[in-house]
C-alpha cells in the first residue's frame, strides 16, 4: 500500500480528505490525528510567513480575520518557489478581491505597500547618488538620466496610503484624511522607509525609470499634474537616497 | 567571494547556535562559547540588504554552516534547476565550513509546502535521493550533510529502518550526516522505539554535526504520546541525555542548538550554547 507525494499533498491542502491509507501510528494503525501535524505546519507555517510579510494589513484587521484570510490565501496559493521572503506577491489582488474585506476599500493597497517595503527589503545594494553630482549647469542637469536604485520603490493610491502607514507606525500621527497618496519607499541603509510624493512625483519616477531625461520627466509629470513641483520632488528624491549613482 | 575558506574549512567541534537575526549586536560582542552559527540556505537568497551584509560580517568572525530548508531531496520529481543554482551561488559566495540538507520532500510539482515532509523508507525511495545527493555534491563541488527528520507517522510499505537507509545513503554517495537528536527523540517516542537503540544503530563515524532543540508534547487519537518538533522552547533534559550519550561514543562533534519559534532574548540562548558546551566536555573539548 504506497502513499504518492501527490496523494500525500492533496490530503495535506484539503482538511476534508481523508488521511491516506498507508500511513501508520506506532501500533500500524491508522495514522489518524497524526497526519494533521503535517497539515497544521504548512498552513500555520505560511500564516506566519504572511503575517511577518503584511504587518499593516494584519494591524488594520487584527489577528483573528488575517489569519482566516491568509488561510483560504496560503490554501489556493501555495508558494511556487522555496523563497518564503517573496511569498504572497499575489496576496495584494487576493485581499481586493475578498468579499468579506470589501468594506475596507483600502486594504489592498496597505498590502501592496507592506509587499513593496518588504521587496525594497532584500533588493540588492547600490551606492546612493550624492547630490554633489547635480551641481552643474540647468541645461547639463536638466539633460541627465537618474536612476532609481534597486531598493526604491513607488506606489499610487486613491486612499490616503502614506497617511494610512504613519498613524499605524509613528506615535501621534494624525488620523488619515481622504484623498489620494503617493508612496515613495527608499532604502537609505538597511531599513526601508515610506515618504509622502508630492503631487505628479509618481509620473516623474515612472519616466525617469523608462530612461527618461530630467527634462522630459518633467514635462510628463507637469502634463499630468500642472502643479508638479520639481524642486520639492528632487529634493525629496536626494535626500532620501532614491537614486543609484551614475 | 569572501575569504573565510582557509579559516573556517570545517565546523569546530564546539557549539553553535541557529542564527536570528534580532541577536546580530549581541551575538558578535559576547558570543560565549559559541564559535560557529548555522544560517537557513534560503534566508540569504535575496539579492542584498541586511541579510547579507549580516551574513558576511559573521563570516569574519564565525563558521558558518549552511542548512538548506528548500532543496526536497526526498521528492518523487528532479530537483529544482534554479534552486541548485541558487545555493551554488551562495555557497561560492559564502564559502561556508559545512552544508547540510534533509532527509524530507517540500516540493511538489511548482509547489513549496514550506515543511519537512516524510518519505518511506523503500529501495525506490533510496535510489532517487541518492541520486539526489549526488547530483547535489556535484553541483556544489562538495560533500554534503543529510539530517535524519522527525516522524509523526510511519509508512506501511518502508522495507528499510531508518538507520539503515542512511547507512547506506552514507555508501552509495560518500554523503556524511547530520544527526538531530531532538528528531531522534520525537522519533522514538512518536513510534515506539528506544532513542538508544537507534544511537547504537546510527553511523556515528559518517556524523559531522549534531543538533539539539525543543519540542512540544501532544497526544493522538489513542492519547499515546505525540512529541512536536516545535524549535520553540528550551532543549528538553532527555534530548541532554540522549546527546551526552551519543557524544560518549561518537566523540567530540560540532554540536548545534535550534531555536526557530518564539525566539528568546540573547541570554537564553546563550545558556543553551553553556549547556551544550558541558555535554561536550566529557566528550573530550
Amino acid at each position: 500500500m504506497t502513499v504518492s507525494q501527490t496523494e500525500f499533498r492533496t490530503a495535506l491542502l484539503d482538511p476534508q480528505r481523508a488521511v491516506p491509507a498507508g500511513l501508520q501510528d506506532a501500533s500500524s494503525g491508522p495514522a489518524g490525528a497524526r497526519f494533521s501535524v503535517y497539515r497544521n505546519n504548512v498552513v500555520h507555517s505560511l500564516t506566519e510567513a504572511l503575517a511577518t510579510a503584511f504587518p499593516l494589513v494584519r494591524k488594520l484587521i487584527g489577528k483573528t480575520a488575517f489569519d482566516q484570510v491568509a488561510g483560504l490565501y496560503v490554501r489556493s496559493h501555495p508558494p511556487v518557489s522555496p523563497l518564503m521572503m517573496f511569498y504572497g506577491d499575489s496576496f495584494p489582488d487576493f485581499v481586493a478581491g475578498c468579499e468579506p474585506l470589501a468594506h475596507l476599500g483600502y486594504l489592498a493597497d496597505c498590502a501592496r505597500l507592506d509587499l513593496a517595503l518588504r521587496q525594497s527589503y532584500h533588493a540588492a545594494d547600490a551606492t546612493p547618488l550624492a547630490p554633489e553630482a547635480l551641481q552643474t549647469g540647468p541645461d547639463t542637469l536638466m539633460a541627465m538620466h537618474l536612476h532609481p536604485a534597486p531598493s526604491t520603490r513607488v506606489l499610487r493610491s486613491s486612499w490616503p496610503l502614506f497617511d494610512l502607514w504613519r498613524f499605524n507606525n509613528v506615535e501621534n500621527a494624525p488620523k488619515p484624511a481622504p484623498g489620494a497618496q503617493d508612496v515613495l519607499i527608499t532604502r537609505p541603509d538597511f531599513d526601508p522607509l515610506p515618504h509622502l510624493l508630492p503631487p505628479g512625483g509618481a509620473e516623474w519616477f515612472r519616466a525617469l525609470s523608462d530612461n527618461a531625461s530630467l527634462s522630459q520627466a518633467q514635462t510628463i509629470a507637469t502634463e499630468n499634474t500642472p502643479s508638479f513641483d520639481l524642486a520639492a520632488t528632487l529634493s525629496l528624491a536626494l535626500s532620501t537616497q532614491a537614486f543609484a549613482a551614475l | 567571494m569572501l575569504d573565510n575558506s582557509s579559516r573556517f574549512d570545517r565546523l569546530p567541534d564546539g557549539p553553535g547556535v541557529g542564527y536570528k537575526p534580532q541577536h546580530f549586536s549581541e551575538l558578535m560582542q559576547d558570543p560565549g562559547p559559541v564559535s560557529w552559527i548555522e544560517v537557513h540556505a534560503e534566508n540569504y537568497m535575496g539579492d542584498g540588504g541586511r541579510p547579507l551584509a549580516q551574513l558576511r560580517a559573521l563570516s569574519e568572525q564565525f563558521a558558518v554552516s549552511v542548512h538548506g530548508v528548500g532543496l526536497s531531496i526526498g521528492g518523487e520529481g528532479a530537483l529544482d534547476r534554479d534552486h541548485l543554482d541558487r545555493l551554488k551561488k551562495l555557497v561560492e559566495w559564502l564559502q561556508p565550513a559545512s552544508f547540510s540538507e534533509h532527509l524530507a520532500w517540500s516540493t511538489h510539482g511548482a509547489e513549496f509546502l514550506n515543511d519537512l515532509l516524510p518519505l518511506p523508507y523503500t529501495n525506490d525511495t533510496l535510489t532517487r535521493v541518492a541520486a539526489h545527493i549526488s547530483q547535489v555534491q556535484d553541483t556544489l563541488g562538495r560533500r554534503m550533510l543529510l539530517e535524519n527528520p522527525s516522524s509523526y507517522l510511519a509508512f506501511a510499505e518502508s522495507t528499510w529502518s531508518e538507520t539503515d537507509f542512511l547507512t547506506e545513503l552514507v555508501r552509495r554517495t560518500g554523503c556524511g550526516l547530520l544527526l538531530d537528536v531532538n528528531n531522534v527523540f520525537i522519533s522514538a517516542t512518536n513510534l515506539g522505539y528506544s532513542p538508544q537503540d537507534y544511537i547504537d544503530a546510527f553511523p556515528l563515524d559518517a556524523v559531522g554535526e549534531i543538533h539539539v532543540g525543543g519540542h512540544d508534547e501532544d497526544a493522538d487519537d489513542n492519547g499515546a504520546p505525540l512529541l512536536i518538533d516545535s524549535h520553540g522552547k528550551p532543549v528538553a533534559d532527555p534530548v541532554w541525555s540522549l546527546l551526552s550519550l551519543t557524544l560518549a561514543t561518537s566523540g567530540p562533534r560540532p554540536v548545534l542548538v535550534e531555536w526557530d519559534n518564539d525566539v528568546p532574548l540573547w541570554p537564553a540562548l546563550r545558556a543553551e550554547a553553556v549547556r551544550a558546551a558541558q555535554a561536550l566536555q566529557p566528550a573530550g573539548q
